[in-house]
C-alpha cells in the first residue's frame, strides 16, 4: 500500500486516558500489520478491491464550509428528542442532552463520553467487532474514532422520539471515523439515526465508521443509517448487533452515496426470544459499487432473525451480497430468514449474490432467497398507459420495490424521510439518460406510440408517492 | 406426552456392504508408490501413449505440483490426502475384453456380484467396466455400433480416433481448472471415449462401471463424450470400492460436448465406500439449442467435491443439473453445480436436494454467472436441505452474477427436518418407524426422483430404503 495518511497517529487536543491512548497505539498496529484485502479471499469475492482509495486522506482536516451553514443542513424532516453534529470528526453542536439526562440517558460525542463515562466506553467500545472481512478497517477505526455518540439507556427507560446525528464530510481530503454506539439496558427502547453525508455532493474522502447496538435484555432498539456521502467517497460501515434475552433489534443500512461502500452487518443472537431484523436498501448509478456482507449468528435455542436487502442498479454500478445464516449445534427452534432481491435498470448494471447458510442443528426453520431481475414490463406499460413517461415509470416501480423494505419501519416519519432521499436520488440520476435509454429501448415500439411520450419530464415521482399505498 | 409421539432419534447405518468385498492384487502392471516424473513414463510407456500425450501429462504434472490445495474455501480434510502414499496406476493388461468369457475371473466375478452383465442384457446399450486403472470389459451392442457410435475407452479414443478426440479433450476443462484437474491430466487412464453421429438417437443408455479394487490407489479416469447435431445419447456410470481402512483417491475429469440440436444426459450414482476422497471435475458445452443435463446421485464417500457444470455457448442452449446427496456419519458431500452463461436466451435449472444424516454434513456450492450483454437469460435454483439428527449439519454457499438486459435469477434454499406429527401418523397406521422415515425420506426426493430413469429411481429408493433400515435396530 502506498503511503497512507491514515497511516500515523493524530491528536484530536483532547486529554484522553491512558487505557484510550494504549487501545488506540495498538489498533493502529493492527492496522499497519493486517495486509490489504485480496480478491481471491472468500470474503472479497466479487469486491474490486482497486477500488479502496485509502490515498493521503487525513483525520481532522479544516472544512471549507461555515459551521452557520453546516447547522443549518443538519436538520432532519422528523421531531427527534436529541442532535449531534459532527464535521470532519469535529462536534459542531449538540443538542437535548440534558433533558435526556434527567432520565438517566447518556448522549455524549465520543470525546466528552471519555472524560464523564470512560466505563462505559472501556466496557463497550468495540467490544464485539465484525469479523466478515473487513477487520483491517476496523483496527483503522479503533486507531482514529473520536466523533460519533455514546448513547445509553438506562433500565425501563423508553424514548419515544428518535435521536440524530449528522456526520459531514467537508473538505476532499478528509477522513472521517464516525462511531454510533448504542447501549440499551433492560427493557428500554430507542431509536437512532446517523445521517452521513458530504458538504460537495460529488466529493471524495474516506469513511471508515463503526456503529454497535447492544440490545439488553426485553429492550427494542431501532437504527437507521442513511449513507448519503458524496460520489467519490471509499465507505466503510462496520454493524455489530447484538441481541440478548427477548430483545430486539432492527437496523436499516440506506446506501445511497460513495463510489466503493463496504458494508457489513452482524446480528449476533445470544438470548432466548431475542430478534433481529436487518434491512438494506441501495440505490446505484455511475460506477458506485456496494459491498455488503452479512451474518445472522443463532447461538442459542429460540431466537429469530429476518434479513432483507434490496438493491436497484443503474448504469455501471454494482452490488455484492454475501450473507450468512450461521445456527450453532445447540440452537433448536431458530427461525431464521434471508432475502436479497436485485432490480438491474441498465443492462451494464451487475447484482452477485452469495446467500449461504450454515446449519448444524436440525430443528430449524431457515430458509434463503436471492433473485435478481428487470423492472416488470407489464408492469411499466400499464403506468404509460396512464399518461407516465417510462422513466418516471421505472422509477416508481422502483420506489414501489422498495417499499417492502421501508413500510418495516415503525416510525412512519423516518420511513418518510428515507423515501425523500431516495428520490433524491433519483432525481439526480434523471439528468443523465441512461437509464431511460435502456427502458425506452426495452420496451417494445409496437406497445406504445412514441408520440405519446412527453418530451420533458412532468412528473415529480415524490408527487405521485400516495400512489402506493 | 404420549409414548408414541416421542419421536426417537434413530442411529442410521449406510448400507456399504453390496461393493465391500475385494480380491487378492495381481496386476501385470504397477506405477509404484509416489507421482514423479518416472510415474508419468511408467504410464506412457504401459499405454503406449503417443508422444503428445506424454507432453501433456508431463505438463499437467507441473501445474497440479504448483497449485495449492483449495482449503481456503473447502474442506480442510483435503490435507489428510497424501499424495506420496497412492499407487497412480494398477492394471491386469491395457486391452478390455469384448466378452465376459475373456475377462479374468476374479475381475468377471467382481462385477457378476455386482450384477453388470444382468444389467447389460437387460437394458443397456453399451457397458464399459473399469477395474482400477483400465478397463476390464467394454462392449457395445451391434446395432448401436452400426449407427456409428463409437463407445470405448480413452485410450482407444486417443489412438484411433485422434481427428474427434483431440479437437475436445482438455478443452471444456483445461489442465489449470483445478489442482485436482491437473492431477488427472497427469495420470488419467481409462474412462470412456463417445461420439454419437449427427441425428442418431440412442434409444438405451450406455453405462460405465466404476471398481477400485486395490488399497492406498487413486484412480483417474478421463471421460469425453461428444454428441453431433440433432443427436441424442443417455450416458450413466456406478461407482463402488471395497472398505479400507486407508484413503482411496478417485479423481476424475469428464468433458460434455453437445453439438447444435443435441441432446446429453449423464447420470451419475456415486456409492462409493466411505474411506474414498471423489473429487471430481465435471463439465459440459452446450452448443446452440442443445441441452446438457446432469443427474447427480451422490451416496458414498468420505468427502466428496463435485459442481457439474453447463457452459451455455450457444443461443437457447440449456443446462440443467438435478442433484441428491446423502451425507451419513462422517462423511461430507460438498455437491452443486456451475452455470455459465455465454449466449443469449439461453436458460438453466439447478434442483438440488440433500439429506443430512447422523453427523453428517451435506453442502450445496453454486455458481450461476451471467455476464454483461447478454439478453434473456434465466436460471432457477432450488436447494432443499433435510435434517435427520440433531449433530447433522448441512451448508449452501451459492454465488450468482447477473448483468444484461431481460436476464432473471431466482435462487431458493430451505433447510427442514422430518415432521414429527408425519412420522406420527404413519405409526398410528402400523407402520414402523422406520418405514416412516424411509418413506418420509423417499417423499422429500420423490419430484427428483421421479425424472430419473426408472432403473435408476428404483436403485436409489432401495439404497434409501436400506440405510433407513438400521433406524429400527
Amino acid at each position: 500500500m502506498a503511503k497512507s495518511g491514515v497511516n500515523g497517529a493524530d491528536g484530536h487536543g483532547v486529554t484522553e486516558p491512558g487505557w484510550w491512548i494504549g487501545r488506540k497505539a495498538a489498533a493502529l498496529k493492527k492496522f499497519q500489520a493486517l495486509p490489504m484485502p485480496k480478491r481471491n479471499e472468500e470474503d472479497w469475492r466479487f469486491a474490486t478491491i482497486g477500488a479502496i482509495e485509502l490515498g493521503n486522506f487525513q483525520p481532522g482536516q479544516k472544512g471549507s464550509t461555515s459551521v452557520e451553514a453546516l447547522r443549518k443542513r443538519s436538520t432532519a424532516s422528523f421531531p427527534h428528542a436529541a442532535k449531534a453534529v459532527f464535521a470532519n470528526d469535529r462536534l459542531l453542536h449538540l443538542e437535548g442532552a440534558e433533558e435526556l439526562a434527567r432520565q438517566g440517558v447518556v448522549f455524549e460525542s465520543l470525546s466528552v463520553a471519555l472524560e464523564k463515562h470512560p466505563a462505559l466506553l472501556e466496557k463497550y467500545f468495540m467490544a464485539h467487532p465484525v469479523d466478515l472481512g473487513a477487520q483491517k478497517f476496523a483496527a483503522l477505526h479503533a486507531a482514529h474514532a473520536s466523533a460519533g455518540v455514546l448513547i445509553h439507556v438506562p433500565k425501563n427507560v423508553e424514548i419515544e422520539l428518535p435521536l440524530v446525528a449528522f456526520h459531514w464530510i467537508d473538505s476532499a481530503e478528509s477522513a472521517v471515523f464516525p462511531h454510533t454506539l448504542i447501549v440499551a439496558g433492560e427493557n428500554s427502547k430507542v431509536t437512532v439515526v446517523d445521517f452521513l453525508g458530504s458538504t460537495d455532493a460529488r466529493g471524495a474522502g474516506l469513511a471508515c465508521g463503526v456503529n454497535d447496538l447492544l440490545v439488553g435484555v426485553g429492550a427494542k432498539v431501532n437504527y437507521v443509517g442513511l449513507q448519503q456521502w458524496g460520489s467519490a467517497v471509499t465507505s466503510f460501515q462496520l454493524n455489530s448487533t447484538r441481541v440478548e434475552k427477548d430483545g430486539e433489534a432492527r437496523s436499516l443500512f440506506v446506501n445511497l452515496g460513495a463510489a466503493y461502500a463496504r458494508q457489513e452487518s452482524r446480528s449476533t443472537l445470544v438470548g432466548g426470544g431475542a430478534r433481529s431484523e436487518m434491512l438494506g436498501l441501495s440505490v446505484g448509478n455511475n460506477r458506485q459499487e456496494f459491498d455488503q456482507r452479512t451474518l445472522q449468528c443463532h447461538d442459542v435455542p429460540n431466537t429469530w432473525s429476518d434479513l432483507l436487502y434490496k438493491n436497484a442498479l443503474d448504469d455501471r454500478s454494482k452490488s455484492i451480497f454475501k450473507g450468512l445464516i450461521r445456527v450453532a449445534p445447540g440452537a433448536a427452534k431458530t427461525d431464521a430468514y434471508q432475502n436479497n432481491r436485485n432490480l438491474l435498470l441498465n443492462p451494464e448494471a451487475e447484482a452477485d449474490s452469495m446467500p449461504g447458510l450454515e446449519i448444524l442443528n436440525d430443528d430449524v426453520r431457515c430458509t434463503h432467497g436471492a433473485t435478481t431481475g428487470q423492472i416488470d414490463q407489464d408492469q411499466l406499460f400499464y403506468l404509460m398507459a396512464r399518461g407516465i413517461d417510462p422513466r418516471t415509470g421505472a422509477q416508481l416501480l422502483a420506489h414501489g420495490f422498495f417499499e417492502e423494505v421501508i413500510a418495516r419501519l415503525p416510525d412512519h416519519k423516518i420511513g418518510e424521510a428515507v423515501r425523500v432521499a431516495v428520490a433524491d436520488k433519483f432525481a439526480s440520476m434523471r439528468t443523465r439518460g441512461s437509464q431511460v435509454d435502456s427502458i425506452e429501448k426495452s420496451v417494445s415500439p409496437a406497445r406504445f406510440h412514441p408520440s405519446a411520450l412527453p418530451e420533458e419530464e412532468t412528473l415529480d415521482v415524490r408527487a405521485l408517492q400516495g400512489l402506493g399505498k | 406426552m404420549n409414548e408414541t409421539t416421542t419421536l426417537e432419534k434413530p442411529d442410521f447405518k449406510i448400507d456399504q456392504d453390496e461393493g465391500n468385498f475385494s480380491y487378492p492384487e495381481d496386476y501385470a502392471f504397477n506405477a509404484g508408490t509416489g507421482l514423479t516424473e518416472k510415474t508419468i513414463d511408467y504410464i506412457c510407456d504401459a499405454k503406449e501413449d503417443p508422444d503428445w500425450v506424454r507432453e501433456f501429462r508431463k505438463r499437467a504434472l507441473k501445474v497440479f505440483q504448483e497449485k495449492p490445495l483449495p482449503t481456503h474455501w473447502a474442506s480442510k480434510d483435503l490435507e489428510n490426502i497424501h499424495f506420496d502414499d497412492f499407487r497412480y496406476y494398477l492394471s491386469k493388461g491395457a486391452k478390455p475384453k469384448r466378452t465376459w468369457e475373456e475377462v479374468p475371473d476374479d475381475v468377471k466375478r467382481t462385477f457378476e456380484r455386482l450384477g453388470i452383465p444382468e444389467k447389460e442384457r437387460a437394458f443397456l446399450a453399451g457397458v464399459e467396466a473399469q477395474f482400477d486403472s483400465e478397463a476390464a470389459y467394454s462392449n457395445i451392442k451391434k446395432a448401436v455400433a452400426e449407427q456409428g457410435v463409437i463407445f470405448v475407452g480413452s485410450r482407444e479414443g486417443l489412438k484411433d480416433h485422434p481427428e474427434i478426440f483431440k479437437k475436445w479433450f482438455g478443452k471444456v476443462i483445461p489442465t489449470s481448472d483445478n489442482k485436482f484437474s491437473a492431477l488427472n491430466s497427469a495420470v488419467f487412464s481409462g474412462g470412456s471415449f463417445i461420439y454419437v453421429p449427427k441425428g442418431v438417437k440412442v434409444k438405451h443408455p450406455l453405462q460405465a462401471y466404476f471398481r477400485i479394487n486395490a488399497e492406498n490407489f487413486g484412480q483417474f479416469e478421463r471421460t469425453l463424450i461428444i454428441v453431433d447435431e440433432g443427436a441424442e445419447l443417455t450416458y450413466m456410470e456406478g461407482c463402488t470400492a471395497p472398505k479400507f481402512d486407508s484413503v482411496t483417491l478417485h479423481s476424475a475429469v469428464v468433458e460434455l460436448v453437445a453439438m447444435k440440436g443435441a441432446k446429453l444426459q449423464y447420470i451419475t450414482v456415486q456409492n462409493w465406500s466411505p474411506n474414498v476422497f471423489n473429487l471430481v471435475t465435471k463439465r459440459g458445452l452446450a452448443h446452440e439449442e442443445s441441452e446438457i443435463k446432469w443427474i447427480d446421485c451422490n451416496i458414498g464417500s468420505r468427502l466428496t467435491m463435485k459442481y457439474p457444470g453447463v457452459i451455455l455457448k450457444g443461443r437457447k442452449a440449456r443446462g440443467e443439473v438435478l442433484s441428491i446427496a446423502l451425507a451419513n456419519n462422517g462423511q461430507h458431500q460438498d455437491t452443486g453445480a456451475k452455470m455459465i452463461h455465454a449466449a443469449d436466451e439461453t436458460t438453466s435449472n439447478i434442483i438440488s436436494k440433500s439429506i443430512s444424516i447422523g453427523s453428517g454434513r451435506a453442502t450445496y456450492r453454486g455458481l450461476v454467472h451471467i455476464p454483461r450483454h447478454l439478453k434473456g437469460c434465466k436460471n432457477n435454483t432450488e436447494c432443499d436441505a433435510l435434517l435427520i439428527n440433531t449433530e447433522s449439519r448441512t451448508d449452501t454457499y451459492p454465488a450468482i452474477v447477473t448483468r444484461g438486459e431481460g436476464n432473471s435469477v431466482q435462487h431458493e434454499a430451505s433447510v427442514s427436518k422430518v415432521s414429527a406429527e408425519q412420522i406420527f401418523y404413519m405409526q398410528q397406521r402400523g407402520l414402523t418407524e422406520g418405514q416412516a422415515m424411509s418413506l418420509s425420506v423417499n417423499g422429500f426426493v420423490n419430484d427428483l426422483v421421479r425424472q430419473f430413469p426408472m432403473e435408476y429411481s428404483v436403485e436409489l429408493k432401495r439404497l434409501i430404503d436400506l440405510e433407513m433400515e438400521g433406524s429400527v435396530g
